[in-house]
């Protein structure tokens, strides 16, 4: 369970950044309405991208991006040891999002392609979440993160609250918006199995879920297996999918097959 | 104040100074300065750029045509719409879809929404701190509640605008190839239209309080590059667009345009060791070595095209064409952004009285190869792919505005140290820090990218670890001595 954040007066916040694209903290400073309150409640003392001052002394650590390089796992055990809280900010710091899509092809082929025969001087590993190389207190998730949902999180921490995580599945936020559903469009959607929060915003936007929160609690594999064979997909099809920003877990335990069986 | 670099009395009396700044803050990703010089002339000039390596060619091969918007926009935050509506042109070159004209007309407001609120940020909360003194905008937001809360109203309208359009103001989900699969409602676009307008304020106090900022001064000539159309006219079918936002050839300041898909070339990139993004120098032997895209190269090139409040904007900033002051792209981003929001305020014109109808995209899947590009807020943005016919993507090659600029930003090092060395270390390590700041890099967009088949291999490494005055350049087959490894 979550402590409260130690220093009640006005706590230090770091945020911290590996193989991301920014768009998450770039959600914080798109808390426009509340970035000068914010900034009253809690003092920044590492944000790269937005100040110039750095420290080593903070309460939270925010955390946003993929584990790629070994340096960033010593960098995690360092900020593990400083920080009270860690938190992790999106999809890439988990489940492990778009960075995650690399773990799909060999090493060497991805540094080679990009990089020609001068691939050598950028030395890579496979794509990892935060939670695989510390442990991580909360994940606020999504590809961004919600405004409101950091803010959520913020407030709850700043009065030693753990805030509630949806645990059903983006499906139920679906159908509450009476939307079509995407397997009746022809597509593949992975609101049965990924975890709600966002409101089902891709259905609604006549899209289809990409499974960016991760999978919820308990996955309804049985209405995803019905749901395949009456629509006529394959296991493959979802799979690939799956692997969209999944590409971490996917490949772990046996897949999701086996983490939707459990 | 980050600056770490050391000072030491040199042999035979030259006095030896480093001029170092490791990880340069109020930059879109990690950076670091590297000037050595001498009796204040420079020896050794770097731009290293230290970002973990992303892979995104890499990571599209086998992935589904549809999904490239998707993927590539995780490629950077801050121009995410920009990537999508790259991705999505150079894609519907490759299977050979037209966009309608109300496509292109929501496409335009979408990356308007995205150059407003990137030119802004890149204004008020990067560029800004160093005029003020301060480390960051954190503290004027105490001394200067203001400056702050108008610099958060207009970042906000830009993100609202890309909402209204794309559903989120952070990697939109309504914009697909084909077209969109969900239309901005008109009251929510009249809503917006009447924001923008009211912006007007805001703008114009913008344009005082930069026209009262010392730009520093500084002149080097270079080549400019951005997006123009073919067509004298612009683009007349796609609702007028003239500006040089979007478009089907590349102009340069040096004169002539050729094709986009012929980007290569003009675009060509080479891998230098102290850089995980590549660099990229004009691949057809014109005269000058290095070339800059971005507002900046925009206005030089399309200043006749701009909105006439921008043009009043330009005015009252004191910016005329041809400008050769690197320091005045930010003025330039202003003078843009109230383009924009006039330019957006057309477009819901247009579109309210057109009426917007429902526009299934449509797809017919085959084997191809296409490029487009975009003007995103730091420049021109290419992607191209090749798929095979079941839709997946077998091939693609992906040119990031920061990486086309770094060459030309090396460049810009080399004239500009000797200017600001006499003046002592710390206001040199300012200077260096805020000329990197007007590039406004994107560092994280341009650590992934791309030669399709290797080629482009023949320039690799050819000067690994240092960038060559441009003097001494020629093809950078080899280097001054001083500055060789
Ligand atoms: S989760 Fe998505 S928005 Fe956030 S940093 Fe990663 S790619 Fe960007
Ligand atoms: S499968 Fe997808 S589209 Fe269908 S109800 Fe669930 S979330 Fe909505
Ligand atoms: S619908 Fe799925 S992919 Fe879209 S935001 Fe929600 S969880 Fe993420």
């Amino acid at each position: 369970m979550t402590e409260p954040i130690r220093s009640p007066e006005r706590p230090r916040v770091a945020l911290f950044e590996l193989a991301s694209c920014a768009g998450c903290q770039l959600q914080i400073l798109n808390c426009e309405d509340e970035l000068v309150d914010l900034l009253q409640l809690v003092e920044f003392v590492y944000f790269k991208e937005a100040m110039t001052e750095t420290s080593d002394h903070y309460d939270l650590a925010l955390i946003e991006g993929s584990v790629t390089r070994e340096s960033d796992e010593e960098k995690l055990r360092h900020i593990r040891e400083k920080a009270a809280l860690v938190v992790t900010l999106g999809s890439c710091a988990y489940p492990v999002g778009v960075p995650g899509l690399k773990n799909a092809h060999d090493p060497d082929e991805v540094g080679s392609l990009v990089y020609g025969e001068d691939a050598g001087f950028f030395p890579t590993i496979e794509a990892k979440p935060v939670d695989a190389v510390i442990p991580v207190d909360l994940h606020i998730l999504g590809c961004p993160i919600h405004k409101d949902d950091f803010m959520r999180v913020l407030t709850a921490l700043l009065i030693g609250k753990h805030p509630p995580v949806p645990t059903h599945a983006v499906c139920v936020e679906c159908r509450l918006k009476e939307n079509v559903c995407a397997f009746d469009r022809g597509l593949v959607c992975l609101g049965p199995i990924t975890r709600a929060g966002c409101g089902a915003l891709c259905p609604s936007y006549g899209s289809r879920c990409f499974g960016c929160r991760g999978l919820c609690d308990d996955p309804n594999v049985a209405s995803m297996e019905v749901l395949l064979e009456e629509k006529g997909k394959t296991a493959e099809e979802i799979m690939a999918e799956y692997g969209l920003y999944n590409g971490y877990y996917a490949r772990r335990d046996g897949g999701l097959k086996a983490k939707v069986a459990r | 104040m980050t600056g770490n670099g050391g000072s030491n009395g040199g042999a035979g009396g030259a006095r030896t100074v480093e001029v170092n700044v490791d990880y340069v803050s109020r930059v879109e990703g990690h950076g670091n300065i590297v000037v050595v010089a001498e009796n204040d002339l420079p020896t050794e000039v770097r731009f290293e750029v230290t970002e973990p390596p992303r892979f995104f060619e890499a990571m599209l091969r086998g992935r589904p045509y549809d999904q490239a918007p998707l993927i590539t926009s995780r490629i950077c935050g801050i121009c995410s719409n920009g990537h999508v509506l790259a991705s999505i042109t150079a894609m519907e070159a490759t299977l050979g879809i037209t966009p309608t004209r109300q496509t292109k007309l929501l496409r335009r407001l979408l990356m308007h929404g995205e150059t407003i609120q990137s030119h802004v940020l890149h204004a008020y909360f990067l560029v800004a701190p160093d005029f003020f003194d301060v480390g960051s905008v954190v503290p004027l937001a105490g001394t200067h509640p203001e400056v702050v809360k108008r610099a958060l109203r207009l970042k906000k309208l830009g993100n609202d605008l890309c909402e209204v359009v794309g559903g989120r103001a952070v990697h939109q989900v309504a914009a697909v190839v084909g077209g969109f699969t969900h239309l901005p409602t008109p009251e929510a676009l009249t809503a917006v239209r009447t924001r923008l307008v009211e912006a007007g304020g805001d703008l114009q106090e913008t344009v005082t309080l930069f026209a009262s900022l010392d730009m520093p001064a500084f002149s080097r000539p270079t080549e400019y590059l951005s997006l123009t159309y073919g067509e004298a006219g612009g683009d007349e079918a796609g609702g007028g667009e003239a500006y040089a936002f979007f478009g089907d050839h590349i102009l340069s300041s040096e004169g002539g345009t050729i094709p986009v898909s012929d980007y290569r070339d003009k675009v060509r990139e080479r891998v230098v060791a102290h850089s995980s993004a590549k660099h990229c120098a004009p691949g057809d032997g014109t005269a000058t070595d290095t070339f800059m895209v971005g507002a900046l190269a925009r206005l030089n090139n399309g200043f006749d095209r701009l909105s006439d409040g921008a043009k009043a904007a330009a005015a009252d900033l004191g910016f005329q064409p041809t400008c050769t002051n690197t320091f005045m792209n930010t003025v330039a981003q202003l003078i843009e952004t109230v383009h924009c929001v006039e330019d957006s305020v057309m477009i819901i014109d247009r579109l309210l009285d057109e009426g917007l109808k429902a526009e299934p995209p449509e797809v017919e899947i085959r084997a191809g190869r296409g490029a487009g590009a975009v003007e995103v807020p730091r420049g021109t943005l290419y992607h191209e792919y090749a798929v095979d016919d079941a839709g997946l993507i077998v091939e693609a090659n992906l040119i990031i505005p920061t990486g086309q600029n770094l060459a030309n930003l090396e460049q810009d090092m080399w004239a500009l140290a000797p200017q600001v060395l006499p003046q002592g270390k710390e206001k040199a390590q300012k200077a260096m820090e805020m000329l990197v700041r007007a590039y406004d890099p994107c560092i994280s967009c341009s650590t992934h990218v791309i030669y399709l088949d290797g080629e482009g291999n023949e320039s690799a490494g050819d000067d690994a670890g240092h960038s060559h005055r441009a003097d001494h350049q020629g093809t950078g087959a080899s280097g001054p001595e001083e500055v060789t490894a």
